[in-house]
């Protein structure tokens, strides 16, 4: 299934082709995570009113409740536009909307692939798959998969990185 | 003796000495301030205490000495300094050290056992340095560089003429030569006369030692120029608009009250501040020099504490040479690179890992050629013609009329003065970033070395249709990043470095760089 491109011509899409999307599910998950940190941060920025009483201070918990609904807003697009390709030499991975990255990295470059399972994602039967190279700048996490997915995905990259070892 | 034979070995005996030795010289100076009047009193009594003066031994050796305990403190003085001694030489006993053909472990620790083994085609450098103490007893520091944050595996101490051996030696495994030992230089003539004779012409030797390098550097580096280029560096510019300011402002407040003048003061310990990072620079860098050997790039400084590092081929993971406004008449540059293994330096000599990724710390463009052709061998050697134009252009050009490809001009509303300039070029081997226009600054990254590329746009990027593109290396002062292209010309680039960078990583054989040979 191909992604809905990203609004503009001017968007950067350097490999046209299909990605690889994540689990439809990974929506929720984020959205849950979201809610949390909403709870976190907007029962916090209470705390000033809570003491003072100063209704000038519910200032802060809105403008905490305004930030974490535009977030919301816009994390169906996000989680839509993360995707990855397996291609013959390399990984590519692709996220943002406002801030669009893709990044290659080549199978024998890959010095680990980690499996995480968050406690949300893993209620969903999500896995997130990082990988690391030598450079701290071009780590990748590609968040949920399905965790057989994950799995299979993980065995073929470091199967792929073993035939292709090379240096630093 | 041949320290690389596979067997276990021990270090330099005076090692406990010496790696306690700043403390041991701060106790001896601290105890000696203490009982000054004592020593005084002792050699020429009756200077300090006049016979009959009440008060004179309130010090407590002299409270030891009045109340009789003065057996009993020496001895439980001499039976601290047994236990000291044994237990340095327990530990000194218990660190060993011994170099296989694939692997360089090193055991430590008396209660606290520790291992540490790092395989030889994975070493990024191998240095020896002297600390100044280290120096006047014959010994040094040898240090294997493995990729990774502190991940280096120290020899520290050993003979000086030991450490240049077994260096070479460990260089030669390294290397994946098939040659035969047969480092041993003919050095007998300097192993003769007496013990001071050989510490006297140790400490005067040149750094590089003479059989296992040639010691000829391709750059000379004057006083004048690395006193100069010191002062033209940024730092000056901040202090002098710093001291600027407070002038005017101690200026504008006398008009209101003259308690303002202390305000001057503050100016005088940053002044001081930058004169000895001046003088630091001076000194470290005076007797500077870079030398080709067989197994790599060697760069030699320093004037007291001395230190050289060895940079085997492929370990370069990014060069940059850059320039400030300042040095432009000069026609200086300096050459940094980066490289796999880092320190952070929580061990004392302080500015270790910034000297490591300073190559050349400031040259003329001959000089930055040089480096570079030591730099990059395979690229710039015979019949790299192509690529020292191409070098040219990437140091010096304005844009426009070469071979690099740069922002269109709606980029100028990033990259107001260097829009014309931001660009990069691709070469057989080697990608070029060349940035900045006041502060001008080229990137080369070696393919082999590419460890991923990302494209990236931001949404003011967008809306100009440009894009950045970021070549990943390993972490250090370097950051291959070349900003506000064109979306085109980003996606080109994003995509021809990505395929070079897994083509150049198939057939790189430099982990093992003279596999090759015989």
């Amino acid at each position: 299934m191909t992604l809905r491109e990203p609004q503009g011509s001017a968007a950067i899409d350097p490999v046209p082709g299909d990605w690889q999307r994540v689990s439809p599910k990974y929506l929720v998950v984020d959205l849950l995570g979201l809610l949390f940190s909403a709870v976190i941060f907007v029962g916090g920025a209470t705390l000033p009113f809570v003491f003072t009483g100063e209704p000038l201070l519910l200032i802060l918990p809105a403008g905490m409740l305004l930030i974490h609904v535009l977030i919301a807003a816009f994390t169906p697009r996000r989680v839509r536009a993360l995707g990855y390709r397996l291609r013959d030499d390399d990984l590519v991975f692709r996220k943002g909307i406002m801030f669009l990255r893709v990044v290659a990295v080549p199978y024998g470059r890959m010095q680990l692939v980690d499996i995480n399972r968050g406690p949300i994602a893993r209620a969903f039967g999500l896995s997130e798959l990082k990988l690391v190279t030598a450079a701290a700048a071009s780590h990748i996490t590609i968040p949920g998969l399905p965790e057989a997915d994950a799995e299979t995905l993980r065995d073929r990259l470091v199967e792929l990185a073993e035939s292709r070892r090379a240096g630093l | 003796m041949n320290l690389a034979d596979g067997e276990w070995h021990r270090l330099h005996p005076a090692t406990p000495l010496l790696r306690g030795g700043l403390y041991l010289v701060a106790i001896i100076g601290i105890v000696v301030a203490n009982l000054r009047e004592r020593l005084v009193e002792w050699f020429l009594p009756g200077v300090i205490c006049p016979p009959g003066e009440i008060g004179c031994d309130d010090d407590p050796v002299g409270q030891l000495i009045d109340s009789g305990y003065l057996v009993i403190g020496l001895l439980i003085a001499l039976g601290v300094l047994l236990l000291l001694i044994a237990l340095f030489y327990v530990s000194w006993r218990m660190h060993t050290f011994r170099v296989t053909a694939e692997v360089v472990e090193v055991k430590s620790g008396v209660l606290f056992r520790t291992h540490r083994k790092a395989r030889l085609d994975r070493i990024q450098g191998v240095s020896v340095s002297r600390p100044l103490f280290a120096r006047l007893f014959g010994a040094a520091k040898l240090d294997v560089e493995v990729a990774g944050q502190d991940a280096n595996v120290q020899l520290s101490y050993l003979g000086t003429s030991a450490s240049d051996l077994l260096r070479a030696d460990i260089l030669r495994l390294a290397s994946g030569s098939r040659a035969a030992s047969g480092s041993q230089p003919a050095g007998g003539g300097a192993a003769s006369g007496s013990l001071v004779e050989r510490r006297v012409s140790e400490l005067l030797a040149p750094e590089l030692h003479p059989d296992v390098a040639p010691p000829e550097s391709v750059v000379r580096m004057p006083v004048g120029r690395l006193i100069g280029s010191t002062l033209l560096s940024g730092s000056l510019v901040w202090l002098l608009v710093l001291i600027a300011v407070v002038v005017t402002v101690v200026t504008l407040s006398l008009t209101v009250s003259s308690e303002m003048v202390w305000i001057l003061f503050t100016v005088v310990p940053i002044t001081f501040g930058f004169g000895s990072y001046l003088v630091n620079r001076v000194i470290k860098f005076l007797r500077y020099s870079i030398a080709a050997t067989p197994d790599g790039v060697r760069i030699g400084y320093g004037l007291f504490s001395t230190r050289n590092d060895t940079l085997p081929p492929g370990r370069i993971h990014s060069v940059a040479v850059s320039q400030n406004l300042a040095w432009r008449p000069a026609d200086w540059w300096t050459v940094r690179v980066n490289r796999a293994s880092r320190t952070t330096n929580s061990s004392g000599d302080g500015q270790a890992q910034q000297q490591s990724t300073v190559v050349l710390p400031v040259g003329t463009r001959d000089d930055v050629f040089r480096v570079l052709e030591l730099l990059l061998p395979e690229l710039l050697g015979a019949g790299g013609g192509d690529l020292r134009a191409l070098l040219e252009h990437g140091l010096t050009g304005k844009g426009g009329d070469d071979e690099f490809t740069t922002s269109p001009r709606r980029a100028a509303v990033l990259r107001w003065f260097s829009w014309r300039r931001n660009g990069f070029a691709l070469f057989p081997g080697v990608a070029l970033l060349r940035r900045g226009a006041i502060w001008r600054e080229l990137a080369i990254v070696p393919t082999p070395r590419i460890q991923s590329v990302a494209v990236e746009q931001g949404p003011l990027e967008r809306s100009l249709r440009l894009a950045g593109v970021h070549l990943h290396t390993v972490a250090g002062p370097i950051s291959p990043r070349i900003g506000a292209l064109s979306t085109d010309d980003a996606q080109a680039l994003f995509r021809d470095a990505a395929s070079a960078a897994v083509a150049a990583a198939g057939t790189d054989r430099s982990h093992r760089w003279r596999s090759g040979e015989k």
